[in-house]
Order: structure tokens, then C-alpha cells, then sequence
């Protein structure tokens, strides 16, 4: 099977959605002719016109207020923010409109929409280039959220995402763009050409929203991780020799609860991890629903490790991102409790 | 240098409070059929000059006069001055029955009939309207089943929206009516995109936004105007001007700016300003910016003046902060004695006739609520079910919600 990077297996899944179903129309700043600043959209003007995939003014609440006026005509927009960090402009149409369009109009109108954006840090982008924002809509009814970790995924979750009948938005972890990475920032990058989860099928296929996966099987502890942090937590694993079981949740909502539940009751113990700050972060939900439902298979507190509750800084990269050391440190100590 | 001292804050004033004269000496009307009817290709840069001015049809004898006379029957008028008729009786009757307890909330169009009844004649079927709460003009224009605006109101057993939306808040697909937002202006953009979407699929359709002066200060004014120009978009940005935003006199939104008009002016779009009060008026620019719309010429700006008679709503009062007899001063008029005027000039309409027209849409809005009520209001009587709280907010209803739908044992 072909690798591919997560940038080209994301390019695929709107290709692929673009040439099946002509209601697909791509837009966002820099996207149409020059191909993104990512280039995750590279080709598409050339392949299927203006009309179908072209360049927008620089206004988030312009992109996705006017998907969501086309969404209601009838077509199915993939639109991009160009950095998570931006998004903000546009939350009152995400928040307000996109998400309960069915629900206030009672099914007259909806919004299949995508609202794709990079996201996460350890790439040096300071405060405006590596927010994970995923909390901020993860807490809003009729929003779906979707984080991959792969390019697999990535293409499968996408096609997913834009064939699904509601509002997705899509994070792209921008640090797995071209490579897995783990966190050790030392040690040199490999391309996803050199790791199997690169391997992307030719043609239309989904992955499930609403399914996570577990990427490592394990015995002792369950990390609750996506994007980056899932490298973080296998590298952690493996240098702390502690048999945890990991899993990648993918779709943060709705969540896969049935396997989330499942994997701790047989551990009984718990970490979380993300990039995004502590607190109020999505980790106290996945925290607080591993309380409830596993409170009797517990055998130490559900520990959380997160960015720190700062703005994400430059030259401390390092220091903020929870990498494997920081990770490992709660693995062990979630092992002693 | 002059004056190179302190700076001094400036905060718009309206010339008068409570307590004083009403005065809209500032406001300057042209005569009626004063203002030309350009072609609707034409150069825009060569119109400016109409988005300072007023298109008006009606003068003050009642007669339509000028280039933008004459598009309309007898018929056609009459039932435009019963559309708005209804609409000021259905009003009266729901804003009554808020006072009564049987529902929240209400929102009068008092003084502002014209501007949704006449634009909506203007529109072809299949076009869509991205509505604020006050243009149910474009559903009673429309025929949209008054019993189905009250149940909406009522939020009862029968209210399509299942009584998930506050009271006024319709929406409907089949009557070319987006679903109302409480989020000021993002229907704006969102009309655009329709727009954008229709011309994407070589459709004939065109969409019709619409904001009120207050909200043109929202950032999604500016985002559908740039939107609608870059991509020449088939839509009709309309602008209704009431003068007030809740206690907000027009001038705090408009700024230095001389009318809202002129705020698409800067991004290259065609703007008009209409004697929203003249039904005459209203429909004739429709018109003309729906055809320019759909003859793939782009996005026309439409400013319409005129007065918010009534309350903001249900739970304000003007009278703490304009003066009371200020809607008697608005040099405009009151749309419906106009319209009225005018047939009456025609020879096709009496005030005998007015009178029982009265009563009998009177006597139509009254049996439409009595049907209503049977199906309960806000209180009493039949309610939406607690289960339907958890339909719709997915397609397909995720495990979290089927669980708190189990939670709350409905």
C-alpha cells in the first residue's frame, strides 16, 4: 500500500469527496490557487475549478458564516482556518449558528459542514501558531470534534467528517504533518514514508466518527491521548517499560465511552494526556467520566498531564510541551499511588 | 495649530430625550418621484449619489408619481395593504396575548409593514430571505399559516420548532425564511454564502439579507459586504433603519458615516435608500435589486427609512429614552394610512371599506389564535414533549445524549 504524509492522505480525502459528490467545494484563505499554506489543498483549483475550490478574504466569520449559508442552500463546504489560533473571529457563527442550525430550526435546515484547522504546538509557533483550541468546542452541543493522529486516519476521518450530515470540526495536529513525533525534539524527524500508519489506501474509504482506537494494547495503566500526544505516550511506555494501554481517541465528540471505559476497568489505573492547557482542558471531562464510570475498578487518581495553564510561549517550547519525560513521571507515579 | 490642548471625547447624541420636542428637522426628505431609475447594469460608480438620497413614490396627496411608479396593479395593492394590515393586527393580538401571560415575549413591526410585505412581492419562488425578528412581513407576504406563527409563539404542542425557540423565532425552508437567530447580523453573511452557493450551482435563485441599523456595526456587516463584493454574489443586502437599536439612536451605529446606504459605497456596491414607509417604493427597489441580482450583476445595498413605532419589544419601553409623541413627528408617515391614501386616490378604496377590512382581518387573526390556543400556550394546555429537548441536536442521536435523554426519564 502507498505512504503518504498526513498533508497528502488530507489532500486525498477532499480529492476523493470532491470527485464523488460535486456539492464539495473547498475554500479558505490561500487554499485555491497557491494550494494552502500547508499545502493540503495543492491541485484541487487546477482539478476541478473556481467554483469548486478558490481563495477567500482574510475573515474567519466571513469562511465559515458563508459555508454555513451554503450548507443551507444544500452544498457540503470543507472550509479552512488557517491556525487553529484563528478561529476565534468566527466562534459566534461555529457556536451560534453551525451547531444549532438543526436543532433550533427543528431539522428545516442543517449544516453538514467541515471546518478544518491546524492545531497543537512543538513546531516553535509561540502564541499564535500551536493553540489546541479542541475544549472550547468540545463543550458545545451539535458541534462533532475530530483530532487525528495519522494519515490513515487523517484521510478516512475527513471523508468521514464531510459526508457526515452535521458540523465537524477537524484539528489538524500540524506537528504530524510530515512525520510522527514523540517529543523528543533532539532526535531527528521521520517521515511518515518510514512508518506504517503512513501507508493510505488509494480511493474513498471512512473511519468511523465516534470511534476511538487502542494503538498500544497494555496491561497496567490506560493513557487517553490524540494527535501528537499519542507518539508522546507510546515513547513514554517504552522508557518507562510500564505496560500501558493506549488509546487514540480520534473523535473527542461524540467520545467513544464503551472503549474508554472498557480498557481502565481491566487496568484500573488512568492517565490523560493533551497538549492544550489543564485547566477546564478536555482531560477534566475525560477525567470526571472515568470517575464516574470506573470508580470501583480504580486503583489510583486519575492523573492529567497538560500544557501548562499559560499562553503557549516560544523560546520555553520545551518546557511547556508534556512530553515523554513529563508523561513517563506521571505513568510511574500513577503506578505507585 | 489650533486648539492643541485636552482631547475631548465624542459620544453621539440624539437631538431630543423624554420630556422634549420630537425633532427631525435634520432628516431631509425629496419629493416624492424626485429621484431617477437608473438601468440595473448600470456603472455603479455613476449612482452614488442615491445612497444620500430618498426614493419615495407616494406624495403627500397620495399619488405615485415618478420613474419608479407603476409596477403594480390594483390588486396587487390592495392585497399589500391587506398583508400589512394583517401584520399590524396579528401584533396587536400577540403582543396583547404576551401581556396576558400566554406567551414570553414579543416583537411588534409597528410602523415598519411595508418594508417585509413589499419586499416580498419582489422575490420569485425558490429565492431565500435570511430574516431578523422583525420581518414576519416576508411570511405573512408569503402565506405562511398564521396559526403556525402562534403555535411558534406559544411554544405548544403544535409549534414546529418544538418549542425550542424563543417566541418569534420562526423558520421556514418551504416560504423562503431562514431560521432566525438571536445572534445579531450573522444571518448576514450566512445569506451571502447562499448566494455564493446558488451561483456555484448556475442556479436562478437569489437570496435577500437582512439587519437592522444597529447591527450593522456587528463585524458580520462588513464580512457579508466584502463577501458580496469580491464574488459578486446574487443578493440583496437589505438594511432596515428604524432609527433605534433597543435605546441606541441610529446615530451611535452610523457614526460619521452620512447613511448606511453609504456603507457600500467603499466596497463597490450599488446602494440605494428607500422611503421604507412608501409600499410603492419599497417594492419598486426590490425589484430592481433582485433583477440586478439575478441577471448575475451582483449585490445591491438597500437602505430603508424608517421608524420604530413600538417598543423594541415585549420587555422595553421607550419612554425612558425618546420622546413619547415621536412616531406622530416621523416625517414619513405611517405606512398603512399611505398605502391607504393611495387606493383611496385610485378610486379602487374607501375609508368604509378600510373600516370593514379591519374587522374582518380582525375577526381572521382572532379565530387563527382561538385554533391556536386549543393546541395550548406557553402555560397551559398542550406542550411540546420533554423528549423532543434531545431530538435534533445530531441527525442521529449520540450515546451521551440518549443516556441524559434516560437521565431525565422522558
Amino acid at each position: 500500500m502507498p505512504r503518504r504524509t498526513m498533508i497528502e492522505a488530507i489532500r486525498e480525502a477532499m480529492d476523493v469527496s470532491m470527485a464523488r459528490d460535486e456539492r464539495v467545494i473547498v475554500f479558505g484563505e490561500d487554499v485555491g490557487f497557491f494550494g494552502g499554506v500547508f499545502r493540503c489543498t495543492q491541485g484541487l483549483q487546477a482539478k476541478y475549478g473556481k467554483s469548486r475550490c478558490f481563495d477567500t478574504p482574510i475573515s474567519e466569520s466571513g469562511i465559515v458564516g458563508s459555508a454555513i449559508g451554503m450548507a443551507a442552500y444544500g452544498l457540503k463546504p470543507c472550509v479552512e482556518v488557517q491556525f487553529a489560533d484563528y478561529v476565534y473571529p468566527a466562534y459566534d457563527q461555529i457556536v451560534s449558528e453551525a451547531a444549532r442550525l438543526r436543532y433550533r430550526s427543528n431539522g428545516d435546515f442543517t449544516c453538514p459542514i467541515v471546518v478544518r484547522m491546524p492545531t497543537g504546538g512543538g513546531i516553535f509557533g509561540g502564541q499564535t501558531h500551536s493553540q489546541s483550541p479542541e475544549a472550547l468546542f468540545t463543550h458545545v452541543s451539535g458541534l462533532k470534534v475530530v483530532v487525528p493522529s495519522n494519515p490513515h486516519d487523517a484521510k478516512g476521518l475527513l471523508i468521514a467528517a464531510i459526508e457526515d450530515p452535521d458540523p465537524v470540526i477537524f484539528l489538524e495536529p500540524k506537528r504530524l504533518y510530515n512525520g510522527p513525533f514523540d517529543g523528543h525534539h533532539e532526535r531527528p524527524v521521520t517521515p511518515w514514508s518510514k512508518h506504517e500508519l503512513g501507508e493510505v489506501a488509494d480511493g474513498h474509504y471512512t473511519v468511523p466518527l465516534g470511534k476511538a482506537v487502542i494503538r498500544r494494547p497494555g496491561a497496567d495503566v490506560t493513557v487517553l491521548a490524540y494527535g501528537t500526544m499519542v507518539y508522546v505516550a507510546q515513547a513514554a511506555a517504552e522508557e518507562t517499560g510500564i505496560d500501558a494501554e493506549i488509546i487514540d481517541l480520534r473523535t473527542l465528540l461524540p467520545l467513544d465511552l464503551e472503549t474508554i471505559v472498557g480498557s481502565v476497568k481491566k487496568t484500573g489505573r488512568c492517565v490523560v494526556v493533551h497538549e492544550a492547557t489543564l485547566t477546564s482542558g478536555f482531560g477534566a471531562e475525560l477525567s470526571a467520566l472515568v470517575q464516574e464510570n470506573c470508580f470501583y475498578h480504580l486503583e489510583a487518581p486519575v492523573a492529567r498531564v497538560a500544557g501548562w495553564d499559560t499562553p503557549y510561549p516560544h523560546a520555553q517550547e520545551w518546557d511547556y510541551f508534556p512530553g515523554p519525560a513529563r508523561l513517563g513521571r506521571a505513568l510511574v507515579e500513577t503506578m505507585e499511588a | 495649530m489650533a486648539d492643541a490642548g485636552m482631547l475631548r471625547f465624542h459620544v453621539p447624541e440624539p437631538e431630543v430625550r423624554p420630556g422634549g420636542t420630537p425633532d427631525f428637522s435634520d432628516v431631509t426628505i425629496p419629493k416624492a418621484g424626485s429621484v431617477p431609475r437608473p438601468e440595473i447594469d448600470v456603472d455603479p460608480r455613476t449612482i452614488r449619489d442615491m445612497a444620500f438620497s430618498i426614493i419615495r413614490v407616494l406624495n403627500r396627496a397620495g399619488e405615485a408619481v415618478g420613474p419608479w411608479a407603476g409596477l403594480l396593479s390594483d390588486d396587487e395593492l390592495l392585497e399589500g395593504l391587506r398583508h400589512m394590515m394583517t401584520l399590524r393586527s396579528f401584533d396587536a393580538r400577540m403582543q396583547m396575548a404576551q401581556r396576558q401571560g400566554k406567551t414570553s415575549f414579543y416583537m411588534q413591526h409597528l410602523g415598519e409593514e411595508a418594508v417585509s410585505c413589499a419586499f416580498r412581492r419582489a422575490l420569485a419562488p425558490g429565492d431565500m430571505n435570511f430574516p431578523t425578528y422583525r420581518q414576519a412581513g416576508l411570511l405573512i407576504a408569503d402565506g405562511y399559516p398564521m396559526v403556525t406563527m402562534m403555535n411558534q409563539i406559544y411554544s405548544n404542542e403544535a409549534d414546529p420548532l418544538k418549542g425550542r425557540q424563543l417566541p418569534i423565532m420562526y423558520s421556514s425552508k418551504e416560504h423562503g425564511f431562514f431560521s432566525i437567530s438571536g445572534n445579531l447580523a450573522t444571518q448576514y453573511i450566512q445569506a451571502v454564502g447562499w448566494a455564493m452557493a446558488s451561483a456555484i450551482s448556475n442556479d436562478s435563485k437569489i437570496a435577500a439579507a437582512w439587519i437592522g441599523d444597529g447591527s450593522t456595526a456587528e463585524s458580520d456587516f462588513h464580512s457579508a459586504l466584502v463577501f458580496a463584493s469580491t464574488y459578486k454574489a446574487p443578493v440583496v443586502l437589505n438594511v432596515v433603519n428604524n432609527q433605534w437599536a433597543i435605546s441606541t439612536f441610529q446615530g451611535i451605529a452610523r457614526g460619521g458615516s452620512g447613511t448606511f446606504a453609504a456603507r457600500g459605497l467603499g466596497f463597490g456596491i450599488p446602494s440605494l435608500r428607500v422611503d421604507g414607509n412608501d409600499y410603492l417604493a419599497v417594492h419598486a427597489v426590490a425589484k430592481w435589486a433582485a433583477e440586478r441580482a439575478r441577471k448575475n450583476l451582483g449585490p445591491t445595498l438597500v437602505e430603508y427609512v424608517t421608524y420604530r413605532v413600538g417598543a423594541h419589544s415585549s420587555s422595553d419601553d421607550p419612554s425612558a429614552y425618546r420622546p413619547k409623541a415621536e412616531s406622530d413627528a416621523w416625517p414619513l408617515g405611517d405606512p398603512i394610512v399611505r398605502l391607504k391614501n393611495h387606493l383611496i386616490q385610485r378610486g379602487v378604496w374607501s375609508d368604509e371599506r378600510h373600516t370593514q377590512a379591519e374587522a374582518e382581518i380582525l375577526e381572521t387573526v382572532i379565530a387563527a389564535q382561538r385554533e391556536a390556543e386549543r393546541h395550548g400556550t406557553l402555560h397551559a394546555g398542550g406542550k411540546p414533549s420533554a423528549r423532543d429537548m434531545f431530538e435534533g441536536v445530531y441527525a442521529e442521536m449520540p450515546p451521551h445524549l440518549r443516556r441524559q435523554r434516560q437521565q431525565a426519564g422522558v
